[in-house]
């Protein structure tokens, strides 16, 4: 391997000289400790190197040693339940060894060299194989199944395969290449991070990504393989929406990247996530998730790098067929490490200090999300040949997920279905100041579909989720249509636009309200004040701590909003039949509608008796009026 | 191995740049002699081939670069820790500042420390009495936690943290689930960092705790205003070592207080601009985020460890504005803040907690039966919630006339007041058991129409809202 000497060391960048064959991006070792570090610019034989830990103690003269490899993860069953720093190193095996500290150069492989997993094998030996083909599986745990597949960049005969226990790094198959070379294969692949991983084609995310927030699901909705962003300053509950999504959502794999945020909320995940059941599996949640952990006073490189960390494995998880739920909370410190590393290079700032390729940089990484057919030899034009293998997967594979409602998630799907995989983030970002302006914030709006707002004027309030309703948006809307129509009920959207509408003018109203009182509005407009009153406090604002609360499932956000638009239709008819505002606002049933939110599909029963009780309080009370 | 070095090439600032230098590392530590003789410290910010730029932590008044001697000593900045630290007072650098000898060091450790691996955290959950209600009722500390006091020029933090610091303390767990543990003495030390405050600031902390002899388990690092300004960078540093020493080496529960850190951030300010460094916002460093996580992120607890260490970080907010740099990055940082509040403090409240924008984001982990008392979470959430109510209904009353408000609004406005007035107000002295407290809220709730306490269930109701409130009458 080619070795280089330090010339230069400030905080996190180190410059050494005689690297002249390694190449950009290549990983490398630096100083006596091998601290991992990563070539992010080179002139002549002088490489500048980001450092992903401490540098300190390091001068001139230290050695630096190439790896002739860019920086990769391991990937390969083992990830699930596991927690990672932001690159790839195991924390809790880090623990094992260096105590509760992190110390220097302490080291360990992704993927645990020693454990045993049973692999079966799908394809028989002879079996024409490309790359992305499944060859077997793996039952990492109770909910996944792990598929192992074709490294990307091989395609041959299988010429031996052999169930049994291995190690990720033991040869599973072996596999004759077309120049006639043979290959083994093993569990264990590595990929680039900064590489997105192929697949056979992009298509149009169209399916709700359920997460069981209401405030999400009816106003503004994320599909599988869609993006989304979370601005909001701090206390407005970024991170408790994201955590809120990371255990509700109806994916099948979480990754949940910490990427320089707090450390005793990533300890939150920890203790909470083994605790929590996926409502789809009925197991600890943990087991559906990664967890890559880069606290804010972890080495600032390695923030850096923990996003592609994470979205890489979100994609190897997407490739077997998956849907993946990617969190990273915050990009603004992946952001601002970018800018810390941009301003060490020297490099001329853009915005605030912010490096002129963070919109690009930003962009880039959101567009590794997406709904995609798998890489597999069946993804070309035919798409026969191993159906059969695959109806065996699905069975096994829906077993293992009986509550699990959606039926098309790759391969359980039809034989012949090509096998698809989706990719969502979820990217919250921590604007200075609340200031939507900033340069993060503007460069993530430009590439994402959905916006929560957070407005911390809100949390104040204690209305949570604090995700306002007015700047809020998702583009999504339309896509779902058919899907809301179908699986929830036809009236289902124009029930939300209606709420929205009502919403739209509260506030407009307010303004008047707070001029010259509620008493200047027509009887109607009060009633539309209302309303929307109730919207908010019976709909919107969700208790995400409490267990009759944090889930709603969208026919009952269908059936709730039923039942508050009914109250506000029946409230202006009774009105116009002469009834009292007074007598209206003061019927019995609204205490109801306001515990409604915490019923579930099992008591439409109920939802009916509330309907039934506005239908007969406000016209026969109002009679007696 | 010492290399003494008389080859500075430049003198800008804070910093020296060093030419003709051999093996020097990145942060070591640097002993500078100025021609006068004075003697100073710094480190190593950059080294480039055999040219190295150093920050001089006591600035660089008297250095001329021919004379200037640079002697490089082949180690990081250390603290030397030992028990006896307890009850002393240091200088910003940790040298001894009260006259004392120098203490005999059972370590010596780098102060920049080590991050904690997330997995070996233990979640923060034990509540710390602070005797305050406004904090102990509506935004407890936990053991672990980092909670700032956000303030102003001219609002009292200093006498707000220095009664934290006196009366801080751990209760024993209590089985029985209507009462609180009893207090637990000597488990707690109290580390205090100053950072360019003002003599007077400074003499007011220690005489404090002297007169309390609360100074026997506290540790003083002081680097006052006229003290060298870039020795502030070291100086949260230091007194996170000695408390890092005291939590997990002697078993302590440490409550670190940090003031004020916006003077620290100027500090970095400085050196960053004498380098040249592209600034982020209002000039200060892009990188001001990462550093004040590398502070504030030594809170915390560890498993297997019986101590912890609790910050009260004080920042005083320029033009009292929110979202000025330092208190934003703060507040994306720590797990809440406590507001003090310029109205409040004008009307003569003590101390003048902003209740509604403050946060403690532990809390719910921190109270409760067993730990306080099963009624705290209920009864914390409908203060809040009807002094929102009432502040609102305040604001109504200025526009329409308090004619306009209802009688149920009139009754939060009242309770409002009353809360100010006798919850959140207390003396400076007044140590106030969360107990105390939580009588004080029942006795406040009681002003509330019965049907208005509707976040708190009804059996605590029942069994808290006669007795307390009757008791407290």
């Amino acid at each position: 391997m080619e070795r280089g000497t330090i010339v230069k060391v400030a905080g996190p960048l180190v410059v050494a000289e005689g690297l002249a064959s390694s190449k950009m991006f290549d990983l490398v070792r630096v100083g006596d400790e091998g601290l991992m570090g990563e070539i992010i610019e080179m002139r002549g034989d002088r490489a500048s190197i980001q450092v992903y830990e401490e540098t300190e103690g390091l001068g001139p003269g230290d050695p630096v040693e190439g790896t002739g490899a860019p920086l990769s993860v391991e990937l390969g069953p083992g990830m699930l339940g596991a927690v990672y720093d932001g690159v790839q190193r195991p924390l809790d095996v880090l623990e094992a060894q260096a105590g509760s500290f992190l110390k220097r150069g302490v080291t360990a492989p992704g993927l645990d060299r020693e454990k045993r997993w049973e692999f079966v094998p799908v394809v028989a030996a002879g079996a024409q194989v490309s790359a992305g083909d499944i060859i077997g599986t793996v039952q990492e745990n109770e909910v996944i199944e792990h598929r192992v597949m074709v490294p990307p960049t091989l395609a041959g005969e299988i010429a031996s395969i052999a169930g049994g226990n291995y190690t990720v790094t033991d040869a599973v198959a072996t596999l004759k290449l077309a120049d006639g070379s043979s290959r083994d294969l093993m569990m264990l692949q590595t990929w680039p991070v900064r590489v997105p991983r192929p697949y056979a084609r992009k298509v149009s995310a169209d399916e709700p990504l359920v997460t069981g927030t209401r405030v999400i699901d009816t106003f503004f909705p994320l599909v599988k393989g869609g993006v989304a962003c979370i601005p909001g300053p701090f206390g407005a509950g970024k991170t408790v929406t994201q955590h809120q999504v990371a255990k509700w959502s109806n994916a099948q794999v979480v990754i949940f990247i910490g990427c320089g945020e707090r450390g005793n909320e990533m300890t939150d995940v920890l203790m909470e996530f083994p605790e929590l059941t996926d409502p789809y599996s009925g197991q600890p949640l943990m087991k559906r998730t990664v967890l890559v952990a880069n606290t804010s006073n972890m080495p600032v490189a390695a923030r850096e790098a923990s996003v592609y960390t994470g979205i890489t494995m979100a994609e190897y998880f997407r490739d077997m067929g998956y849907e993946v739920v990617l969190q990273a909370d915050s990009t603004s410190r992946w952001a601002e490490a970018m800018r810390e590393i941009s301003g060490r290079l020297e490099e001329m700032p853009g915005e605030e200090g912010f490096p002129a390729y963070l919109g690009t940089k930003l962009a880039a990484f959101y567009e590794r999300a997406g709904k995609v057919q798998c890489l597999s030899s069946d993804a070309g034009a035919d798409g026969v040949g191993r159906g059969a293998t695959r109806t065996a997967e699905s069975e096994e594979a829906s077993a293992a997920r009986p509550v699990r409602e959606d039926s098309d998630e790759g391969p359980d799907g039809a034989a012949s279905a090509p096998r698809m995989g989706s990719v969502s983030v979820v990217g919250s970002v921590s604007p200075p100041g609340g200031d939507l302006s900033e340069p993060v914030v503007q460069n993530t709006l430009r590439v994402v579909k959905v916006f929560w707002a957070l407005q911390d004027t809100l949390a104040y309030e204690r209305h949570f989720p604090a995700i306002d309703w007015l700047t809020s948006y998702s583009l999504y809307l339309e896509k779902l249509r058919p899907h809301w129509d179908a699986d929830v009920s036809p009236e289902y959207r124009a029930r939300r636009d209606e709420c929205m509408a009502i919403l739209q003018r509260e506030s407009e109203l307010a303004e008047i309200v707070r001029l010259v009182g509620l008493e200047a509005l027509s009887a109607e407009e009060q009633i539309l004040m209302e309303t929307a009153k109730s919207i908010r406090e019976d709909f919107l604002q969700q208790n995400a701590f409490r267990d009759d609360d944090q889930f709603s499932s969208p026919m009952e956000q269908d059936r709730l909003l039923k039942t508050i638009l009914l109250f506000h239709a029946k409230a202006i008819e009774a009105q116009g039949a002469g009834v009292t505002l007074k007598a209206i606002f003061a019927a019995p049933v609204r205490e109801r509608i306001a515990r409604a939110k915490y019923l579930t599909v099992d008591d439409l029963a109920v939802h009916d008796e509330i309907d039934s009780e506005i239908e007969t309080q406000l016209v026969a009370g109002g009679k007696e009026v | 191995m010492a290399r003494e070095y008389t080859t500075t090439r430049d003198i800008v600032g804070p910093l020296l740049l060093v030419e003709k230098v051999a093996d020097v590392t990145y942060g070591e530590l640097v002993e500078l002699e100025f021609p006068d003789g004075t003697r100073s410290l710094g480190n190593v910010l950059e080294v480039n081939r055999d040219v190295a730029l150093i920050q001089a932590f006591g600035g660089t008044r008297g250095a001329n670069p021919a004379q200037t001697k640079v002697k490089f000593l082949g180690r990081s900045l250390e603290l030397g820790v030992s028990r006896d630290m307890l009850g002393r007072v240091f200088d910003g650098l940790g040298r001894p500042r009260d006259g004392g000898p120098e203490i005999i060091p059972d370590e010596r450790r780098s102060i920049y420390g080590d991050p904690i691996n997330p997995t070996a955290r233990d979640f923060p959950d034990d509540f710390i009495q602070t005797g305050i209600s406004g904090i102990d009722g509506l935004n407890p500390l936990v053991r672990g936690q980092k909670l700032p006091i956000f303030s102003g020029s001219g609002l009292p933090h200093n006498q707000l943290a220095a009664q934290i610091a006196r009366q801080a303390a751990v209760l024993a767990r209590s089985d029985d689930a209507g009462k609180a543990g009893e207090k637990l003495e000597g488990e707690f030390a109290v580390v205090f960092a100053a950072m360019g405050i003002t003599f007077e600031d400074a003499d007011f902390f220690a005489s404090e705790f002297r007169k309390t002899a609360a100074i026997e388990r506290a540790v003083l690092f002081l680097n006052l205003a006229d003290d060298p300004a870039v020795e502030r960078i070291a100086t949260p540093r230091m007194a996170l070592t000695a408390a890092e020493y005291l939590a997990y080496t002697c078993d302590m529960h440490v409550l670190v207080i940090l003031t004020d850190m916006t003077y620290y951030c100027e500090a970095l300010r400085e050196v960053s601009a004498a380098r040249k460094e592209v600034p982020g916002r209002r000039g200060y460093p892009g990188y001001l985020y990462t550093d004040l996580a590398t502070i504030y992120e030594r809170a915390g607890r560890v498993k297997g460890r019986k101590g912890s260490i609790t910050q009260v970080p004080i920042l005083s907010m320029p033009d009292d504005d929110k979202t000025h740099p330092i208190p934003d990055l703060t507040g994306y940082i720590t797990e809440g803040q406590i507001i003090l509040d310029r109205p409040l403090h004008r009307s003569g409240v003590y101390p003048p907690m902003a209740v509604l924008p403050s946060l403690s984001r532990l809390k719910q982990k921190g109270i409760g039966p067993g730990k306080t008392r099963e009624d705290h979470a209920d009864l914390s959430n409908q203060l809040f919630g009807a002094y929102a109510r009432g502040i609102q209904a305040k604001e109504l009353a200025v526009i329409l006339g308090e004619a306009a408000l209802s009688d149920t609004d009139k009754a939060f406005v009242a309770f409002a007041d009353a809360f100010e007035d006798r919850f959140i107000r207390q003396g400076e002295h007044e140590e106030r058991s969360v107990e105390r407290t939580l009588e004080i809220g029942w006795e406040l709730a009681a002003l509330l129409p019965r049907a208005e306490l509707k976040r708190i269930k009804d059996t605590f109701v029942e069994k808290y809202l006669a007795a307390d409130a009757g008791s407290g009458q």
